[in-house]
């Protein structure tokens, strides 16, 4: 089994400073695509790779691509931009890769950036990874230092400057409009879409947003070719991918596996099951915005469209585990606490909302719920719905947040139906 | 015109609008909260939400928001389907689970749009039952009240404030459901413009402290089409009063004029209406120096015997702050040759410039409307905040046009505002500023240079020249001043649609003519070019255009030998106008000075006879704007005691006298008639609003709405006869509430429509959104550019440069807002933010005269020795000095050209400070 | 620029506004810098008092309300006095299914303060943080810039008693 993304990574393996880096063949793509392949013909590549996105929403990184105007008719800066923001509850994949392996993360991007011709870069990258952050701008020096960054790359008329932005902590600074206002140094709250970013984003100029992952996985693709790539995957989807679990299982960790491994597999084995006296309740396949999957599940392939069939969305891959002793309202009011928590506040059903329904599952938790907020949980669902909305910020509400947040409540609400009707019969919480 | 299905019907829809103005200019009812026709979609409420079909077999939809959906031909929307209703009742719900129980003590209650958007989507039970989240207020300055726990967070206020009006002070903070509007701590709103907040936010947040000091609802209010008498602006405004007290001044939309906004010396400067000082009866001064009270007939015939009986001349004094009418009027009275404009030499002097150079060539006067659509504004020796406010804001928009432009290139439309600006960032069209001092447009200036006027009017000849050489040329620039005049020729140049702006500000011809050089240079080349040059007052313009033909002005009366025995004063206080010197000892040769006014002055108090006037909010009568826009104000209630509108006065005074034509006089209608007949420039002004008999089918306009309540109750604790309701016998207007309101009364002063009880209604009102008004006259333009090219006579006089290192220093008025306007100072709020008096000097003339900030200094102006404070600003051009226009203690200043200073000895400080000055260091 | 505004920018030392001018170089406008320039502050005082924000916003060119309106939206951005180090314990779900509320109590109890809280001795503030990125190894929680993950009661007694 290939792993490219975690090749440098293990317990056992030096830690891939530049010099490690280039002896496993890093940067050797670089030299031979700057300047030697064209632009064109890398995007050709990841489209063709069937690349998905990483980072939640699993759009066609190579399409994404594609709509970055790519004429010299209104010139003027280019931007690439690495999602590192990472604070979906649950995920961790993204760090892993920026500790262990900054190198990647670079390159992918100076890859990136090159098949667009963007000019600058940011990592994007969430304040509490101090180890990350010190990992890449060193990593960054390094690179620069042997002209693999930064005004003329490697003699060739193509530079790229890249630079590492440290937020200053909020969950929806991962949302790429939202994360665009906080590069520029603003409130970060959503744009509007359309335009989206690849016409007008940082500074109104054209600017792609990927994933970590989603940039660790073009080196290899520019490398080994299309084919290569979806040959991969296990299932439909192209690729590997680091799939995690947390929660009461035996080994919660993150493995880079191929795409379309099925659940079970991950869970079971990389996982090794649940702890001991502890069952399997259900789990949030893709984070803390992704809907309740449960045991009749796990034989389904982790990818994009299969989890989305069941009404779930494959996030981040990294799974959160509900076990039997876990109380599944508690678990749904910390998620909606987190998420209304981290709203931005700038459209009225998630700003108000979330905050309702939190309020009503903590009357659920503490055993003051009547029949009726059963009615209205339903009835503030529907007001922030998912279902149906689309990557405009033209749905119910104006960016994916408060969809997401009510994915884990909905699911909650179909499979653990008998846990809300005892908590609003008994008065109380039974796991506690 | 796209075709769009909505709820099953067909409509042709503007190309390239938003469903949400679509379906508004459809007359179709559509709740909203965030989306404002001046500013645009941002999509923060949720509040307009319908369902979009994919095609006609789709029967599900998806939720949109209205204000961020184009209409495209063959797009298919359902408004009045459940899910959609739902949506919409559930938005509200949700806004409400923080909103105060408070409706009934809210000044925003009976015309809140939040509470007419909650009747619209019929949510009507709370189930929420948790806590509440409740914020602290802040104080923000006389004008307005602070109440956060009614906010909605629709994001208006900030947006109005900061990115349409250019605050701040005004920020969103925090995030969440505890996102916070207000500033970063309690403290008075920097913005002129600030006041707009009362009608921007949706809610009761930002509410008028100066109506909730006698808090009167909307629908106890007796209104009146207005017109703002703060400045040369002209803008609309509707005038409400409550128990013979005038109680807020709320915008009127005009297209043309002031659009949706207002500027807060017109919306808080009408105080004075209640003032104290308001002389409520008709006094005759005794032997002793008192005044007796006497009846209007016993006042009348004293003056009517006075006038008949004068042993010399008798003069009339007009006012540009009074109406064309009862300026008309008073000439009838005393005889062409004996009526004297009531401004100075200077002042008639820049107003019949600037009436020359409007009528004169090709080039174009442009409405405030179409300021904003220049693309590159240069504005020459005017401080437009402080002189003519709502301008200020229409040059503050023209400066988005280049994002404008980039968005069109994007195809982002218009309407995406926050789209709009992330695209265009920090790109502005141009606006240079060349002025004394900094005023409040340098933030979006792309150039700003402070000079003396002489310095602007040498610069602004070279640009003319520089554009096109038949212009005069100007010898011995500076090397700095020649490289300013290339880049505002550069920008000239490139511009589509340039705005040349000067005005009386500087209280300079040259720099008027300098103005009107460089349009009439830029016009050969681009025919889009327009100039618009300022006025001060109201009527200065009106008062011009009467007195266009015969200018005697108020100098040439105190200039004058003939033996003057008798002066009538019109609404003028003459002390404003000329040195105290002067006055007093033109005053002191008189035998009777009858004076005609609404509010004790230092003129007043020099009266043999006061005969009480009433201001705009009791008469009716017709002012033109700095557009030569002439436009009609109403009276909105009767004014007390013997009050009454100086128009009638005069013509109750000209029947006594029994002078030719006034028997025939019966109402303003026919005062404006005989106007409008006694001067070609004025052809038009019986056209600007209908006449008394005007009718709607058979009925006057109501002043209040048909909701007034408890009229009936009033006095029933007397007598339950209701008292017979006041007779306007004057205009199409009822007083009370008998009589039609509505979009189809043409004076209505309210917006009002079924199920829209706030100020949202008047898109009801309207052809379109931001359109014109449907039933409304928007004003008559009375002056037109004759449209011969560029005219033959141009402008040669350049003024020599001043002499430098002279010890004077050129003396120059700094205009403030809040103090600079005679009237609106007199209003309690206003007053609170004028500044005491100073004078202004750049840090090389303080070094010299060894002061700082603080410190006194001291001059001689005739045989007066004066002392004022010292502010450092380096924003002033070495050898000036600026003194605050229009203050009691610097009226004098006004009429000389340079003062030579030295240090005060024995001054000391005073403790109030100076950080009420608009513009700071 | 008058002379309140020149002391005021005194509030920010030489090396704070290097490090601002440095991170001005890499973006496109001044006002871009504001969070970066916040976090700047903070990291040389713990915090970020009026008066730097004020000195901040008079470097960037922009309004206190303005720079205020952006400090206040970020979680990280600390605009009231913290202790030394900050320990930001993770509330979000992997943690909490891992048991820390029992954590949250321990370090409550072990400090003697509740959360948002400062010890008397100013050495720790207590913030509640949203998902670290450790949910492998719940529960966890930052103190400082140090990750400490597995927390147990024992291992909270350990860290403090260092
Ligand atoms: C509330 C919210 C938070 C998000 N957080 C992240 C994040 O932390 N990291 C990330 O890569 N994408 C995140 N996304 C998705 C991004 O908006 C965007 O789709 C992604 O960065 C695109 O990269 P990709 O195409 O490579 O997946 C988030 C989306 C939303 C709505
Ligand atoms: S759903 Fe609305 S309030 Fe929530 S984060 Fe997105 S834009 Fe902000
Ligand atoms: S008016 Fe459309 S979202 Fe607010």
């Amino acid at each position: 089994m290939e792993t490219p993304l975690t090749n440098n990574i293990g317990p056992d393996k030096p830690f891939p400073d530049l010099a490690v880096y280039e002896q496993n063949g890093g940067y050797q793509t670089v030299r031979d695509t700057i300047g030697k392949r064209s632009p064109t013909d890398v995007q050709e590549a990841v489209s063709e790779s069937r690349l998905r996105g990483r980072g939640g929403a699993g759009v066609s990184t190579g399409m994404k691509w594609g709509f970055v105007p790519m004429d010299n008719a209104s010139p003027g800066h280019k931007y690439l931009v690495a999602n590192a923001d990472e604070m979906e509850p649950g995920a961790f994949k993204d760090r892993v890769l920026m500790e262990f392996d900054p190198h990647q993360l670079i390159e992918g991007m100076i890859l990136s950036a090159y098949a667009i011709q963007a000019d600058i870069g940011y990592i994007f990258i969430r304040s509490d990874y101090y180890l990350a952050t010190a990992r890449l701008k060193a990593a960054i020096a390094e690179s620069r230092d042997k002209g693999y960054l930064g005004e003329r790359i490697l003699g060739t008329d193509y530079s790229f400057e890249l630079h590492v932005h440290v937020s200053a902590g909020r969950y929806i600074c991962g949302e790429e409009t939202a994360l665009l206002n906080s590069l520029e140094g603003k409130r970060a709250n959503p744009r509007t879409k359309p335009p989206f970013p690849p016409i007008s984003g940082l500074w109104g100029r054209p600017t792609i947003v990927n994933n970590v992952e989603t940039l660790c996985c073009v080196p290899h693709i520019v490398q080994n070719g299309a084919d290569w790539f979806r040959s991969l995957g296990r299932a439909e989807d192209a690729g590997t991918k680091l799939f995690g679990a947390s929660g009461r299982v035996k080994n919660p960790g993150c493995w880079e596996l191929p795409m379309g491994t099925p659940i079970r597999e991950i869970l079971e084995g990389s996982a090794g099951g649940m702890q001991d006296g502890y069952g399997l309740r259900g789990f949030l396949p893709g984070g803390g915005s992704t809907g309740f999957l449960t045991d009749e599940h796990l034989d389904l392939p982790m990818d994009y469209d299969a989890i989305m069939q069941v009404k779930s969305r494959l996030g981040t891959g990294t799974m959160i585990i509900l076990d039997d002793r876990t109380c599944p309202i508690g678990m749904v009011e910390n998620l909606v606490n987190f998420f209304a928590r981290e709203s931005c506040g700038f459209c009225t059903p998630c700003r108000d909302g979330l905050p309702w329904i939190e309020e009503i599952l903590h009357k659920l938790e503490t055993g003051q719920a009547e029949p009726e907020d059963m009615n209205i949980l339903a009835q503030q669902a529907g007001f922030i719905d998912w279902w149906g909305s689309d990557s405009s910020s033209n749905g119910n509400t104006h960016c994916p947040l408060a969809p997401g947040a009510i994915e884990p409540l909905e699911s909650a609400r179909k499979y653990f139906a008998d846990d809300f009707e005892r908590h609003i019969r008994d008065k109380k919480c039974s796991y506690r | 015109m796209p075709k769009i299905v909505v709820d099953g019907i067909s409509y042709e829809v503007d190309a390239g609008n938003n469903l949400l103005e679509a379906l508004l200019n459809l007359k179709r009812d559509l709740p909203y909260f965030c989306w404002h026709p001046s500013m645009g979609s941002i999509g923060a409420c949720r509040q307009c939400a319908v369902i979009q079909y994919r095609d006609e077999d789709d029967d599900t939809g998806r939720i949109v928001m209205a204000c961020m959906t184009p209409v495209s031909e063959g797009t298919i929307f359902s408004t009045d389907t459940d899910s959609a209703k739902e949506f919409r009742r559930d938005v509200i719900e949700n806004m409400m689970i923080n909103h105060p129980h408070d409706c009934p003590v809210c000044e925003e209650g009976g015309e809140c749009h939040l509470q007419d958007m909650t009747v619209m989507t019929g949510h009507r039970n709370r189930t929420y039952s948790g806590p509440k989240n409740t914020f602290r207020n802040q104080y923000l300055g006389p004008f307005i009240d602070h109440e956060m726990n009614r906010c909605i967070t629709c994001y208006r206020c900030v947006r109005y404030y900061s990115d349409y009006a250019g605050g701040v002070d005004l920020a969103a903070f925090a995030s969440r459901n505890n996102t916070y509007f207000g500033r970063h701590q309690d403290g008075i709103l920097e913005s002129e413009f600030a006041g707009n907040l009362v009608e921007v936010c949706p809610t009761g947040v930002f509410t008028d402290k100066t109506l909730s000091e006698h808090y009167t609802r909307k629908w106890d209010l007796q209104s009146a089409p207005s017109i703002c008498v703060g400045c040369g602006a002209g803008c609309n405004t509707s005038a409400s009063e409550r128990y013979g007290q005038l109680r807020r001044i709320h915008n009127r939309f005009n297209d043309q004029v002031n659009g949706y906004f207002l500027c807060d010396r017109g919306r808080f400067g009408a105080g004075f209406v209640n003032n104290e000082d308001r002389i409520p009866q008709a006094g005759i001064r005794d032997s002793e120096g008192k005044y007796d009270r006497v009846s209007a007939e016993e006042a009348l015939s004293h003056v009517a015997d006075q006038l008949a009986n004068s042993s010399g001349k008798v003069v009339g004094i007009g006012s540009p702050r009074a109406s064309l009418e009862s300026n008309y009027l008073l000439k009838q009275i005393v005889g062409e040759g004996n009526f004297y404009s009531g401004v100075s030499s200077k002042e008639q002097e820049l107003t019949n410039c600037i009436i020359d150079i409007m009528r004169d060539g090709s080039v174009k006067t442009p409405s405030l409307a179409e300021v904003e659509e220049a693309d590159a504004v240069l504005v020459l020796g005017q401080d437009l905040t402080n002189t003519a406010p709502r301008l200020a804001l229409a040059v503050r928009q023209s400066v988005r046009n280049r994002s404008k432009e980039l968005a069109v290139q994007a195809q982002i439309p218009l309407w995406q505002d926050a789209a709009v600006r992330e695209l265009a960032q920090d790109e502005l069209s141009p606006l240079v500023l060349l002025t004394s001092y900094a005023d409040r447009l340098e933030d979006v200036a792309s150039l700003s240079c402070h000079a003396s006027a002489t310095d602007i009017a040498r610069i602004g000849f070279a640009v003319a020249n520089r554009l096109n050489d038949r212009f005069t040329a100007v010898d011995g620039l500076s090397e700095t001043d020649q490289k300013t005049v290339e880049e505002v020729v550069e920008i000239l140049k490139a511009a589509d649609r340039p705005l040349i702006v000067s005005g009386t500000g500087s209280q300079s011809k040259s720099v008027i003519e300098a103005a009107a050089n460089i349009a009439w240079a830029l016009q050969a080349d681009n025919e889009q070019t327009a100039i618009m040059l300022c006025v001060p007052e109201c009527n200065s313009l009106g008062v011009g255009l009467l007195e266009r033909e015969n200018s005697n002005t108020l100098t040439d009366l105190l200039d004058s030998t003939d033996t003057i025995s008798t002066a009538i004063v019109l609404e003028n206080d003459l002390f404003r106008r000329a040195s105290t010197q002067q006055i007093t000892a033109f005053a002191a040769k008189l035998e009777q000075l009858v004076v005609i006014d609404s509010l004790d002055n230092a003129t007043v108090s020099l009266s043999d006879v006061v005969l009480p006037a009433a201001t705009f909010a009791e008469t009716e009568g017709t002012l033109v704007n700095n557009e030569g826009r002439a436009q009609r104000s109403f009276a909105v209630f009767e004014g007390a005691g013997d009050i009454q509108g100086s128009w009638q006065w005069l013509t109750n005074l000209g029947k006594a006298l029994s002078r030719e034509g006034f028997a025939a006089l019966e109402r303003i209608d026919s005062v404006t008639a005989e106007c409008e007949r006694s001067n070609d420039l004025l052809s038009g002004i019986t056209k600007v609003a209908p006449t008394a008999d005007y009718r709607v089918e058979g009925m006057k306009i109501a002043r209040m709405t048909h909701r007034a309540s408890g009229r009936t109750a009033m006095r029933a604790n007397i007598n339950v006869h209701e008292p017979k309701q006041p007779v306007d016998q004057e205009s199409a207007l009822a007083y009370t509430m008998e009589g039609i309101s509505g979009p189809r009364a043409p004076l209505s002063a309210y917006v009002w429509s079924p199920g829209w009880n706030s100020n949202q209604a008047v898109h009801k009102f309207q052809t379109e959104t931001g359109g014109p008004l449907s039933h409304v006259n928007p004003g008559i333009r009375l002056i037109e550019p004759a449209g011969n090219g560029s005219p033959q006579e141009r402008y040669r006089e350049v003024p020599q440069p001043r002499a430098a290192g002279a010890g004077s220093l050129a003396l120059i008025p700094r205009y403030h807002i809040f103090g600079s306007d005679e009237m609106s100072a007199r209003s309690k709020a206003i007053a609170e933010l004028a500044p005491s008096s100073y004078l202004a000097i750049a840090p090389e003339t303080a070094q010299r005269l060894s002061v700082v900030s603080k410190d006194g200094v001291e001059f001689t102006i005739g045989n007066r020795t004066l002392q004022l404070e010292v502010v450092v600003d380096s924003s002033v051009d070495d050898g000036c000095a600026l003194f605050p226009a229009g203050l009691a203690d610097t009226l004098d200043l006004m009429h000389q050209a340079q003062v030579s200073l030295q240090k005060a000895a024995g001054w000391t400080p005073r403790t109030t400070t100076q950080d009420k000055l608009i513009a700071k260091e | 620029m008058s002379a309140a505004e020149q002391d005021l920018i005194q509030a920010l030392s030489d090396e704070e506004i290097g490090e601002i001018e440095k991170e001005i170089t890499h973006l496109n406008g001044r006002k871009s810098a504001a969070i970066d320039a916040l976090k700047i502050v903070q990291k040389h005082r713990r915090y970020v008092s009026d008066e730097s924000l004020q000195a901040v916003a008079n470097l960037l060119g922009m309004s206190f309300a303005e720079l205020d309106g952006i400090a206040t939206f970020y979680n990280l951005i600390f605009r009231k006095p913290v202790g030394e180090k900050v320990i930001l314990l993770c509330d979000s779900v992997s943690c909490w299914i891992m048991g820390g509320v029992d954590i949250r109590e321990k370090i409550k109890s072990k400090l003697q303060i509740e959360m948002g809280e400062t010890t008397p001795d100013d050495k720790y503030t207590l913030l509640p943080m949203s998902c670290l990125g450790d949910c492998d190894h719940a529960p966890a929680m930052i103190v400082g810039e140090d990750v400490y993950r597995d927390l147990t009661n024992e291992r909270i007694d350990e860290i403090f008693d260092e």
